[in-house]
């Protein structure tokens, strides 16, 4: 039988580590994105799509400008502060979204694959060595071709990026605790294929695929910026970071602020999230390490 | 040996036969080929020629056979944006660019991520090791096409000592490989670090020391060889990150190379220039995938016997 006490479960030192809880990042996280994305209604100061010609070109405070433009306007005179705050709502839902679809294929594909083994397990991971062989760049390429960037197309590839991981991590799992005691033991009871599946593997894969989906937000939020910054991720006029840092690119020589703010809160954004993301690996699940 | 290698030649085969299916398969889902491939004044004579020799009026089967037969020997139709053109053959002329780029990437990833890597497993808990990692939490939160405008901002405009873009001299190279590179060398460094690490702290490395062998030799003989395996399985992911870089960054840089064209030819609605472009880097990404399980077996004497 499998030995299963994970490093997680052993109590003090658990707590010593909850303690470690990474502030700063956390700090930076919630200013940088979450707050924005959630209250862009509030603390915007200006409306991110109106132009505002006589406002055209503020430099940001400290370079001459004002508090009116904080980080200074683009050259339709609208406020960069305000676009990237309203920004922020879409970088998020787009990630989320794109992972939880790729959590949601990669895990049931990976519980199913582990437990079933057999011809559908050789299937889901043949899948998965082709889908980690294929770069998501080319998929959002074709998909931008074939039916249009969209915010659906972008969920699509971020989805397509993330789920092998998850079915290749969780099938692991699965493969050591379908041979556990306590699952032996819920057979030999009589539970059902679903019962065993649901109530007893699944709450024990679930810390590494909070872990392993915490890892991934970054991941998924640079995809998602690079896909706007090219032109074929959610389309204009939303002021996703990526698009925001495109409209400044051509005039960073002279009005630098319109490319580099944006362009900072996506990597504080990223920054913070994949800090946040070592503190929880290492305090749920030390064995993702390698991953 | 032979057996592991041609397993994986077959799945590379199957994956990239995978890609033409969906190459195909978006054709069709962007409604009407005909609509896709052909410029919105094509005559009826046109479209009519077009559908017989694609054997559009064929069931679908057929077509994608057609289309894979056409695609092995490298058709993929006349270019739209680029009239007389032909699409793989516009692609192949941009390939050399890419390329270019690519291996000067690669070059600086690995002459600056390897020794990094070394020296903060070496001297575990110096400034160097904190350097390191500080670059590396830093390198891989930066979006490369940030770092690419930042970099034309400071060495372009502000110290004017490189062209902001374009091709020609080694000079243009230089930042577009800088920006592309910036990420792969905090992902190279962080897992050499890491391989090192536990190489170090292995029996026969303590076993070797304790026999009087120099440190030099203990690093750089005993432990590199045996670390060098998990840096080397990088190399594969090195490459689709490479070609994604590449994408993004001769974008910024306006280096007309396979990503250039790429984001050009889907502004246009040039699709036959996408299909190629896209079959053209995937087959560039199975052959270095290939070349890394070849060295990955020269390194790696389990799978050399196994």
């Amino acid at each position: 039988m499998v030995e299963l006490s994970s490093p997680a479960q052993t109590g003090p030192s658990l707590w010593r580590r909850l303690r470690k809880l990474p502030l700063l990042p956390i700090v930076v996280l919630l200013t940088v994105f979450i707050i924005p994305a959630f209250f862009a209604e509030w603390i915007a100061l200006h409306d991110p799509y109106v132009p505002n010609l006589r406002a055209r070109l503020q430099p940001p405070v400290g370079f001459g400008g004002t508090w009116e433009y904080p980080l200074g306007t683009d050259r339709l005179g609208r406020d960069i502060y305000s676009r990237i705050v309203h920004g922020a709502w879409y970088v998020l839902a787009v990630s989320m979204i794109g992972i939880a679809v790729g959590v949601v294929i990669g895990t049931t594909l990976g519980l199913i694959a582990g437990y079933v083994r057999g011809w559908f397990d050789g299937l889901v991971m043949r899948l998965v060595d082709i889908s980690l062989a294929l770069p998501a760049m080319l998929l959002a390429l074709a998909l931008a071709a074939a039916i249009g960037a969209s915010f659906l197309s972008v969920v699509i590839v971020v989805g397509f990026a993330l789920w092998a991981y998850f079915a290749r991590q969780v099938r692991a799992e699965v493969l050591l605790l379908r041979n556990a005691d306590f699952v032996a033991r819920s057979m030999v009871a009589g539970s059902s294929h679903t019962r065993i599946l649901f109530r007893h593997i699944l709450p024990n894969v679930t810390n590494t695929i909070v872990v392993l989906a915490t890892l991934q937000v970054g991941i998924a939020i640079m995809l998602d910026a690079s896909l706007s910054f090219l032109g074929i991720g959610i389309p204009r006029p939303t002021p996703t970071w990526g698009l925001l840092v495109s409209d400044g690119r051509d005039f960073i020589a002279t009005d630098w602020w319109i490319a580099f703010f944006p362009g900072l809160a996506i990597m504080l954004t990223v920054l913070s999230v994949n800090m946040i993301g070592d503190w929880l690996r290492d305090t749920l699940d030390p064995r993702l390490r390698q991953v | 040996m032979l057996r592991y290698f041609l397993l994986r030649v077959s799945s590379s085969l199957f994956a990239l036969l995978i890609i033409t299916m969906i190459v195909f398969s978006l054709s069709q889902l962007s409604g009407s080929p005909v609509d896709a491939l052909l410029p919105d004044d094509a005559t009826q004579e046109q479209i009519d020629m077009f559908i017989s020799e694609w054997g559009l009026d064929q069931p679908l089967w057929k077509q994608y056979v057609t289309f894979l037969g056409n695609a092995v020997q490298g058709d993929f139709g006349i270019s739209l944006k680029w009239p007389g053109e032909s699409a793989m053959g516009f692609v192949l002329d941009r390939m050399p660019a890419t390329l270019k780029l690519g291996g000067l990437s690669i070059l600086i990833t690995v002459v600056i991520a390897l020794p990094l890597g070394i020296a903060a497993a070496v001297y575990k808990g110096s400034m160097i090791d904190k350097f390191a990692q500080g670059f590396a939490l830093m390198g891989q939160s930066m979006p490369n096409f940030w770092l690419g405008i930042v970099l034309i901002w400071v060495f372009s405009v502000w110290l004017g000592w490189l062209p902001t873009s374009g091709i020609g001299t080694f000079a243009h190279l230089i930042l577009p490989a800088i920006a592309i590179a910036w990420f792969q060398i905090s992902a190279l460094a962080r897992l050499t670090r890491s391989a090192m690490l536990e190489v170090l702290d292995a029996e026969y490395i303590k076993l070797a020391r304790v026999k009087g062998v120099s440190e030099w030799a203990v690093v750089f003989k005993h432990a590199l060889r045996n670390a060098a395996v998990v840096p080397l399985t990088y190399f594969g992911i090195l490459a689709a990150s490479i070609l994604t870089g590449s994408v993004v960054i001769e974008s910024v840089y306006s280096y007309p190379g396979m990503g250039w064209v790429a984001i050009e030819a889907i502004r246009g609605r040039d699709f036959p220039v996408v299909q190629a472009v896209i079959i053209a880097y995937a087959v560039i990404y199975m052959l270095s995938n290939l070349f890394v399980d070849l060295l990955y077996v020269v390194v790696n004497p389990r799978i050399r016997h196994g």
